[in-house]
Parts: structure tokens; sequence; C-alpha cells
């Protein structure tokens, strides 16, 4: 991955920095420039609760390249207390167990790596709440 | 009196036996839990490194803080595993945490002291007056050669130590180093395992510079083996730290709070911090505590402390060492833990 | 807007074409449709691609592929809007002529998927990079979700969507451009190998090579080129949020609403006038999705349709007849227009063992994403 297209996500991906509405609540994460709900332009910084429910998932058993090796892994949607839901690996716990309700925590983490020449790309995933 | 306003602690949750990794290779696990006193390692992911350790077990210390992640004006990570030969692992730990980008950052590497290092210069920044608060972090996820003694042991896991000036957690009283060159244990560059002087790691290496170190320390406070509620001393193995505390008079009862390589291992720099912090997550106020570190190469950072009122009352605000360490997911078989520690030939 | 018709069409067999490359794709499919139409002449060439450039690394397909067809000058462009790049094509190409733009143009598609190694990779190209592939998802795992979810809303079941497979295999089986031309049992389909859990190979579109064109003109100058044409009745594009977790309800497709909606409208027709459909079967689920959706099934009966023999051949609304993404085979961007084809050749009568009796018009559905964009076009035969 290209270095100015990781850095320039640090916020989000490092500090789950997101932003909220103010004219209708909704929260964007990561923070965006027009309110996906109401085309509003006026946002409230806020961060993430590191925690948070699955909505969804699955269990990948065909991996990209760059993940082949942590198959089979767990991916899911997780909704944050502040109502911005986001992708996640879930990790830490059988992929099997997984299921919608499951209360986890987010954690920092190493996300990808190209080979053993390029950068190290972090961001959150996801454990089971308590693990 | 500068001090510990805040401190936390990582485990990755997988495990090894040691029996797993004795079965691999035909030796005898009862010799080796008898003799080296391990029983299980902590190993971590893929997706765990000394940056990740360090994240989560910062996060923990600031937690217990209570403080803008703002005003913290140094940050030093000590690891002799960090991800990148070349480039920074506190920076990104800087950046997820909050810290900075008003912060002075840099990584230690001194074997297995590097993480008391760390502690050391970031005490003294804030004993100064330098900065208000400095972090100071051991966290490693070592590699022993397959087949090797340290395969045993190699683990991975770190503690964070955030030092302050007011609400303390624990004052620091007194520091000591003792440092000489012995060649005990080394890895030169773009070599994978380090390579070490079997038993001349022993005497002239690890006891040597323990000794002194915690004799130097005694000496310079006046204190005797008996004025400590607790002792940690660096845990190569099981029985170094037990036989190191014996010799300056220290008894089991002091040493086995903070005594946790037989189920988490050696977690390199971060292994005499996280005893201390097992110690912290139960330490009463007026308990003094003794931490002597060892990293080959070689030398020891020895620190006496004592806990303070306040520390019951913070200490719930994170983890505790025991709970992580005592509660794995999942124990691997050799084959897993070979792919996780990516002991696999792969292609790029 | 003018009347549009579809008066030509070719394309090539669906599968792994180790022998055929991209631009040689291209030209089968397009010499085809010329030759179909007697047509010696073009204005214009839409050519709906995914990603040549990350599949065989040649972008600017435009021109490339007009030059192989020998007929450099003409006005040629690439549309993409990922595995829905052929229907955004047709619909390009259907705007063209309806503004009386150009009188005769060529909507193409084509991929060239299996001159890459980890195509799994560049297909989750088309989900959101930042917030989505960069944590690991792939396609099949991004349907899987929706799958989940559509169980836990629907009751759905694994068994559920083996009958879509066992359904598109059973049509594929009479078409002999399918990849898979053959039929394979439910026990078959609930015992391959898991890809993403619930999604298991034989619920999954395969990796393909392909192209399809077809040649559009004004209504009232189809004679010349065709005695049969099929009119573009309407065209209906619309997006959904890109990434998966921004939806309401994961189990809903509501681009996949709202194109049908558009198109419906703009025919002045609902969906119990369809006689048979194409829909984007990427993976079972999604069939399950778009059959409701598009509303050719009641509110909720999509689980079903497949084994109750609902949308089967024979059936009350017979659903990808061609055999679907799934056993005719899914070279991403040739899908919308090889849709297009399986509705001209049906409702001309020309579909063989395939032909659904009777039928007069159709519509074709094709999805991007998953399913953040999504194009319904409505035939009409005459
Ligand atoms: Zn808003």
């Amino acid at each position: 991955m290209p270095s100015p297209r990781y850095w320039r996500e640090v916020p989000s991906r490092f500090r789950l920095e997101a932003v909220r509405c103010r004219r209708c609540g909704k929260p964007s994460f990561p923070a965006r420039t027009i309110c996906p709900a109401c085309r509003g332009t006026e946002f409230e910084q806020i961060g993430l609760t590191r925690e948070g429910t699955v909505i969804t998932s699955t269990v990948l058993h065909v991996a990209p390249d760059e993940f082949a090796m942590e198959t089979p892994y767990a991916v899911a949607i997780v909704e944050t207390p502040e109502g911005a839901r986001l992708m996640a690996q879930l990790v830490d716990c059988e992929p099997s167990e997984v299921k919608p309700g499951l209360p986890v925590a987010l954690e920092f983490r190493l996300i990808r790596q190209e080979g053993h020449g390029g950068i190290l790309c972090y961001g959150h995933k996801a454990v089971p709440a308590g693990a | 009196m500068a001090g510990i306003v805040g401190y936390g602690a990582y485990i990755p949750r997988k495990r090894i036996k040691a029996e797993e990794i004795a079965r691999q290779w035909g030796r005898d696990a009862a010799s080796i839990e008898k003799g080296l006193l391990l029983r299980e390692k902590s190993v971590p992911g893929l997706d765990e490194d000394t940056i990740t350790i360090s994240v989560a077990a910062g996060r923990a210390a600031l937690d217990r803080a209570g403080i803008d992640p703002q005003r913290v004006g140094a940050l030093y990570i000590g690891s002799e595993s960090h991800p990148y030969a070349v480039k920074p692992s506190g920076t990104i730990v800087v950046e997820a945490l909050g810290v900075g980008p008003r912060v002075h950052v840099a990584d230690f590497e001194f074997a297995c002291k590097a993480g008391t290092e760390a502690m050391f210069v970031a005490l003294g920044l804030v004993e100064s007056g330098r900065v208000e608060y400095a972090m100071g972090i051991g966290a490693d996820t070592s590699q022993g050669a397959p087949n090797d003694a340290l395969e045993f042991s190699a683990s991975a896991g770190g503690a964070a130590y955030l030092f302050g000036r007011e609400a303390l957690l624990a004052d620091v009283l007194e520091t000591y180093s003792y440092t000489t060159d012995t060649p005990d244990f080394w890895r030169r560059e773009g070599e994978f395992y380090p390579r070490h002087g079997g038993r001349f790691t022993g005497e002239p290496a690890y006891f040597k510079h323990v000794l002194a170190a915690s004799r130097g320390i005694l000496e310079k406070t006046g204190l005797k083996p008996k004025d400590f509620r607790y002792a940690v001393f660096h845990m190569p193995n099981g029985k170094f730290p037990l036989n190191a505390g014996k010799t300056l008079g220290f008894t089991p009862q002091q040493m086995e709070t903070g005594w946790l390589v037989p189920t988490m291992g050696n977690t390199y720099s971060g292994s005499s911090p996280t005893g201390l912090a097992a110690v912290l997550d139960v330490a009463a106020p007026d308990d003094l505590i003794l931490i002597t570190s060892f990293g080959s190469g070689a030398a020891s950072d020895s620190f006496v402390l004592r806990a303070t009122a306040l520390l019951p009352e913070r200490r719930g605000r994170a983890r505790t060492v025991r709970s992580m360490l005592d509660h794995p997911t999942r124990y691997l078989t050799y084959g897993q833990y070979a792919s996780y520690r990516e002991k696999i030939i792969l292609n790029d | 807007m003018r009347d549009v018709a579809i008066v030509g069409v070719g394309m090539t067999r669906f599968g792994e074409l180790w022998e055929t490359s991209l631009r040689d794709l291209f030209v089968q499919a397009a010499s085809d449709a010329l030759h179909s139409a007697r047509a010696d002449h073009l204005e214009a060439v839409f050519i709906g691609n995914m990603s040549a450039g990350q599949f065989v690394g040649q972008e600017h397909l435009g021109p490339l592929l007009v030059d192989h067809l020998g007929m450099v000058g003409v006005a040629a462009g690439r549309v993409e809007s990922a595995c829905a790049s052929g229907g955004l094509a047709l619909r390009t190409a259907f705007v063209e002529v309806a503004s009386g733009m150009s009188d005769l143009v060529m909507a193409a598609g084509v991929e060239k998927m299996t001159d890459t190694a980890d195509v799994t990779e560049v297909l989750a190209t088309a989900s959101d990079q930042e917030l989505e592939a960069y944590h690991g998802i792939t396609f099949p795992g991004l349907y899987a979700m929706i799958a989940r979810a559509h169980m836990e809303k629907h009751g759905t079941t694994e068994e559920d969507l083996s009958w879509v497979s066992v359904k598109n295999h059973r049509h594929g089986a009479l078409n002999p451009k399918a990849q898979f031309p053959a039929e394979v049992t439910l026990e078959a389909v609930m015992r391959s190998s898991m890809v993403a859990d619930p999604l298991r190979l034989l619920h999954c579109s395969p990796v393909s090579d392909g192209a399809a064109a077809v040649l559009l003109c004004p209504l009232d100058q189809a004679k010349q080129y065709t005695d049969r044409p099929v009119r573009i009745r309407a065209s209906g594009l619309a997006t959904g949020t890109m990434a998966l977790a921004d939806r309401k309800d994961i189990a809903v497709l509501d681009a996949v609403q709202r194109s049908a909606q558009r198109a419906f409208t703009m025919a002045g027709l609902t969906p119990a006038d369809m006689h048979l459909a194409e829909v984007h079967d990427c993976f079972a689920i999604a069939e399950i999705c778009c059959v409701e959706a598009l509303g050719l099934v009641a509110p909720g009966t999509g689980k079903s349709a497949a084994r109750t023999g609902e949308t089967a051949l024979g059936g009350r609304i017979p659903v990808n007849t061609s055999g679907g993404l799934k056993a005719k085979g899914h070279p991403v961007g040739a899908t919308g227009i090889a849709q297009a084809i399986e509705l001209v050749e049906q409702l001309r009568g020309e579909a063989g063992a395939r032909q659904v009796r009777g039928a007069r018009i159709g519509l074709a559905q094709n999805m991007g994403g998953s399913g953040a964009s999504s194009v319904v076009h409505i035939f009409e035969g005459s």
C-alpha cells in the first residue's frame, strides 16, 4: 500500500476519530465533508468508544493473498455505542462463535503488510468483550 | 517526588505448552518443566507485535492515570523486536494513544533490559522537570530458534509506565544501574534468531548483574530484603529469578506475585515490567517493591518503589495482569505456532 | 427521446478461455454482433469492463478495441460500474441512441479474468478500499454477511441458497455458451467447500473470461438490420451506499429496488407484466435478494422461489434461464450485456431448449459491488 494513502487515514484507523452531524445527529465514521443523511456540513468531532456489538458477520475460508495465512477468520460489522458502524476482523475467538449481538471490544492491531519489505498497516480489530 | 501515575500491561491470548514444543523435538517435557520451571508461554497472533502490545499497555496506563494524553511529553519503547529495522515504533504508538505531536519519542534496544531503560529515562525527565508526564514501555514478541532452549521461553507481552509528579500510584524511591560489556546473547542485523553463550548467560551474565544492581540499590537505600513486600527479578526462565532472589535473601512469598514466567514465558523487554504490573495489581499502600531487570550485553536496572493510597482505587480502571494471564483463549499446536511465528517459509 | 431497439447480438462462449486474449474476446463478440445485423459501420462503441487495468494491465480500451475491430476512428470508450459495467454500457448506448446523438451504437462488455493470480483481491476493489477491503473482506464475504442478515431476518436456510444454484445449473445445462453447462445436485452444492460462511463454492459464480456485444439503433430504423428487433422499453440506474456497514438493512439491496422502480415507471409496466428475468446471481443470496427487490416475487418469498419452481423454467416467472452468472459464467464486465442477449434470444423465440413459451416482455438486472450500483433494463419483443 502506498504510504500516503495509508497515512491519510491515520486519524480514523488509529484513533477511531469520527464526526456527528450537528443538524441530524448522524455519526459518520470516518469523518465526511457532507452528512450522508441530511447533507449538513457542520459536524462535531467525536471519538468512537472502543466497544460495540456485532450486527452481522462471516467467516472467510478463501482470502486475498495478503490474508491467506490468517484463514479461517471472522469479519464483522460492528456498531459502537455512538451508532457508528464499521467493518473489522473479529479475532481471539473461535470464528464460528461470532453471532449477531455479540459484545466486542476494539483493539489496535496490525491489519496487513505487503510481504517482508512494505509498510506495516495498523488499525482496529474486534475481540469478544472480556476475552 | 516523581513516581508512577499510571501503568498497564498486555499479554496476547494464545498459548503454547512446553510439552507441545518438547513433543515436536522429541525432548523430555518433564525435565523442561522441572528444570526451567516453564509450563506454557504466550504467543502473539500475526496481528500482534511490539507496537500493538505497547498501544494496549499504554492505553491502560493512561486510563489508570486519567490524564489528557496531550500532557505526555515523552514516550519511549524498549524492545528487541521493533517491527521495523528502520522507522520508529514510538511514532505509531503516540498517534494511536492520542499523544503528541508535541512529544519526544525514541525506541530503545538493550536485549531484555530495554523496558526498564525506557522507564529509567522517562522517570528522569519527569524528575528533572523537563516534561510533565513521560511514558516508558517495555514490550516484545521475541523469537527463539526452533529446537533451541529459548524456544520454550521466548514469548510476547509488555507493560507501560506513566511517570509524573502528582497523584502517584507508586513513589519511585531510588534507581540503580549496573552495566558491563558481556557478550552472553546477541543478534546481528539481518539474523532472524538470537544466539547465546549457553551456560555463559548464567553466572557471569544474569546473576552477576542482577545481584550487583540489587545489592547496590539496597545499599544506596539502606533497605534490607525483609523491608520489602514484593520483589521482581527479570525472568528468562522460572529458575533464575528465584535463585537470584534467594541469594539476595528474598523469600518465595515476596517473589511469587511478580513471578509470571511459568505460564507467560519470557516477554524480554516486557518481562520484569509485566511482573511489576502484576505486583501493582495487588499491592497495598506503603508496600515496598524491588524490581531488577536484566539485559544481555549486559546490565541490570533496579528500582525501589512504594505503593501509595491512591493505587487501590485506580487499578480497577484497567485489566489486571492475572486476568490476562489466567484466561488464554486458545492453545496452539506446534504447527499453528510455527505459522503464527512466521517460521514457515513463504514466498513474498 | 427516440424508441430504441437491439438489432444485433454477439457473444463468446464463457469460461476459462486460455488461448484468447481480452482484445480477441471483444473482436469475436463484436464481429458476431455486426454480422448478425449485417452492419458494416458503427457510430459509437461503449465497452463495459470492470478492471482490465488490474486483470491484464490494460487501460484505454476504447481505441484499442475498435482498432482491433478494424474501425479506427469510431467514437469509443470504456464505462465502469464494477460488475454492472456491462449494464451501464448498455444504458449509455441506449441514451446515445434515444437522444438522437447517434444512430448505430454498440454496447459491449468484456473481461479477461484468468490472466490474474489474485482475482479475489482485484474483485475486492469494487468494495470500499479503505473501510472494507483494507480489513481483508472479499466479495463472497460481503455477500455472506448479506446472507447471514437475510437468514436472521427471514429464516432463509443454506438449503434455500443451494436451490438457487441447482435451478440455475439446470438452466445452464441447456445453454451451449455456459461455462458449466451441467446440472448439480442439492447435495453437491451443500457439500462443496466453504468460501465465506454460509456461502460455499457452488453458491458462487466462477472466474470467467468472455465478451458480449449488442447493436442498438432507433426502433424506426431497425428493419434495416433485422426482422426481429427487440425494443428497450426502459433503463433504470441507481446507487446505494458503498459500504455494507452503512446500509439501514443489510438484507435489503435498496439500489436494486430504486433501479427497478425507475425502469418500471419509465416503461409504464409492473413486475407482474414480466414474463422472465435475468438477475444478478453473483452469489446465490443475491438472486434471493434481487427477485424480492425487483418485485418479481412476493416479499419474503425470495428464499423459496427456486425450490418451489416459481423462478424455474416452466414456473410463474423464470429467472436466469441462461444459467445465470452461476452456471453461464461471470466475466464481470460482459455479464450485463450477456443478460441482455439472453433476453433478446428469448423475446425473439430463439432460445431453443431454454425457451420461455410466449415470452414477450422481460427484464435484466445487473449489479455492481455488494449492491452499491444496479441497472435494470426492460425489453419487449416485436
Ligand atoms: Zn446530518
